[in-house]
C-alpha cells in the first residue's frame, strides 16, 4: 500500500532531525554547568577589583592616569565578546542589534567606531557590515584562558594609549539566569564614577608603593583585562544556556510537528482502507 | 574590644577568604605591611609571600599569595592575588618540585631558558614552601 509516502518519509526526517536537537540538548546541559561554575568563580576578583577601581575614582590622585582622564571623544573602541558557534537562539543577534543601534547614535554626534572583535560569529557578522576590525581573536574554546585575549586587549589599550581612541567599551551578553541573557554595553575606559559613596568623599588619596604611576598602571590594566576576561566567561555561560534553552524548544516543536504527520498520515490511511473495503464491498454485490 | 578591619582575599580563580581582622600581615612590594583598621589609605603591589590574618578571635590565618595588589580603605583590606592558597592546602611536593626545576634551569645557563621566569617561578616556590613551614611550626 503506498499511501503517504510523503508523509512517512518527512516524518522519518523530523526524528533525525529532532535527534540531534535532543543531543545538542544534552551536551549544552552538562556544558552549561561547567561554564556557570567557572563564571561564578571568577565573579569575585573582577567584583573586588571594579569596587577597587570605584574607590579610585573618588580619590584625588597627585598623578593622574591617562586612562582615568576624560578626553573629548573622537573615535571609541569596542570589544564585542561574541560565541564561535551558532544555534544559539537570539544570543549573538541580540547583542549585535545592541551595539549597532549604539555605533549609529555615535554615528550622528560622528564618533568613528574601532572594533576588536571575539569569537567567530561576531567576525564574520562586522566583516560582513564592513566595519573598521582592529584585532580578533576566535576558536577559544569553552575554558578560555585569560592569555588567549590578552593580544587583543592590548591591542585596543595602546591605541588609548597613543590617542587613536578616546574611550573603550566592552559589549557581552551578561548572565542573568538560564532563561535570560542580556546584552550589554559597558564602558571601560575612562575610569568612570557613576555613584557616589558618601563615606569616600571628600580629599583624600592613597599612599602609593612603590610610586603611584607604577601601582596604577598596574592595576587598570589588570582591570580592564579581568572585566573583559570575566564578559568572556559570562558570555560562554550565555552560549550554553541559550543553546540548551533554543535546543530544547527546537526538540518540543519536532515533536509537535511529528504528531500532527502522524495524525495526517493515520487519517489518510484509514481512509484508503475504507474506500478499498467499499470498493470490494461495491464490487460483491454488483456480482 | 579591639577595633577589626574588614578582609577580602580573592585570586582569579576563588574567594579565599572573608572576615574580620585584628591585624593583617601582607608581603607588599618595598617590605612587609600590617594593616588595623583606619589605617589610611594604601595601593601597593604585593610580591610572592605569605599573607597573615589575625581574627578577632585570636588566631591567626596563614595564606601564600603569589603576588598581586593591596587596596587599604580604613574600614576594609582587599588582598587581590593572581594565586592564592590556604597555608594548609599548599602541595609541598609540586612546590619543591618547582624549585628544583627552577634551580635547574637556573644553573644550567647553556640551554636557551626565559631566565626571568625560572627566577620568578624559584622566588614563588621557596615563597610556598616558607609559609607551609611557619604554618607547621605554629600549629
Amino acid at each position: 500500500m503506498a499511501v503517504g509516502k510523503e508523509i512517512r518519509v518527512k516524518i522519518a526526517s523530523i526524528k533525525n532531525t529532532q535527534k540531534i536537537t535532543r543531543a545538542m540538548e544534552k551536551v549544552a546541559t552538562s556544558k552549561m554547568r561547567k561554564t556557570q561554575t567557572r563564571m561564578l568563580a571568577t565573579r569575585p576578583y573582577s567584583k573586588k577589583i571594579a569596587q577597587i577601581i570605584r574607590h579610585l575614582a573618588h580619590a584625588k590622585p597627585e598623578y593622574t592616569h591617562p586612562f582615568m582622564v576624560d578626553r573629548t571623544v573622537s573615535r571609541v573602541g569596542v570589544i564585542i565578546l561574541s560565541s564561535d558557534r551558532g544555534l544559539c537562539g537570539g544570543l549573538n543577534s541580540n547583542l549585535f542589534r545592541l551595539s549597532l543601534r549604539q555605533f549609529r547614535n555615535w554615528g550622528k554626534e560622528s564618533v568613528e567606531v574601532n572594533i576588536s572583535v571575539i569569537g567567530q560569529k561576531g567576525c564574520s557578522f562586522f566583516n560582513g557590515i564592513g566595519a573598521k576590525i582592529i584585532a580578533q581573536a576566535t576558536k577559544l574554546g569553552d575554558s578560555p584562558h585569560l592569555q588567549d585575549i590578552i593580544g587583543v586587549i592590548r591591542a585596543m589599550l595602546d591605541d588609548y594609549r597613543e590617542g587613536k581612541i578616546d574611550a573603550l567599551y566592552v559589549g557581552y551578553n551578561e548572565f542573568v539566569n538560564t532563561m535570560t541573557q542580556k546584552p550589554k554595553l559597558e564602558q571601560l575606559l575612562p575610569v568612570k564614577s557613576d555613584e557616589l559613596t558618601p563615606e569616600l568623599a571628600g580629599h583624600w588619596d592613597y599612599l602609593y608603593e612603590p610610586d603611584a604611576r607604577d601601582v596604577l598602571d598596574d592595576l587598570l590594566v589588570r582591570y580592564v583585562e579581568s572585566i573583559v576576561f570575566q564578559g568572556l566567561v559570562e558570555n560562554n555561560a550565555c552560549e550554553q544556556a541559550a543553546r540548551m534553552v533554543a535546543m530544547k524548544s527546537a526538540s518540543d516543536n519536532a515533536g509537535k510537528l511529528i504528531s500532527e504527520l502522524q495524525l495526517i498520515y493515520n487519517k489518510a490511511r484509514q481512509a484508503a482502507i475504507t474506500q478499498e473495503i467499499s470498493e470490494i464491498v461495491g464490487g460483491a454485490a454488483a456480482v | 574590644m579591639t577595633m577589626t578591619i574588614h578582609v577580602d582575599i580573592v585570586s582569579a580563580e576563588e574567594r579565599i577568604y572573608s572576615g574580620l581582622a585584628e591585624l593583617v600581615i601582607a608581603p607588599a612590594e618595598e617590605g612587609d605591611v600590617g594593616i588595623a583598621a583606619r589605617h589610611a589609605p594604601l595601593l601597593t603591589r604585593l610580591r610572592a609571600g605569605e599573607v597573615r590574618v589575625k581574627t578577632d578571635d585570636d588566631q591567626t590565618l596563614p595564606f601564600f599569595v603569589s603576588g598581586g595588589i593591596l587596596e587599604v580603605q580604613p574600614h576594609m583590606v582587599s588582598i587581590l592575588a593572581d594565586r592564592a592558597v590556604r597555608a594548609k592546602d599548599i602541595d609541598e611536593a609540586a612546590a619543591t618540585e618547582a624549585k628544583r626545576r627552577a634551580e635547574e634551569a637556573l644553573s644550567n645557563r647553556s640551554e636557551k631558558l626565559d631566565y626571568t621566569k625560572a627566577q620568578v617561578e624559584l622566588i614563588e616556590a621557596v615563597a610556598q614552601l616558607r609559609t607551609l613551614e611557619r604554618w607547621r611550626k605554629n600549629r
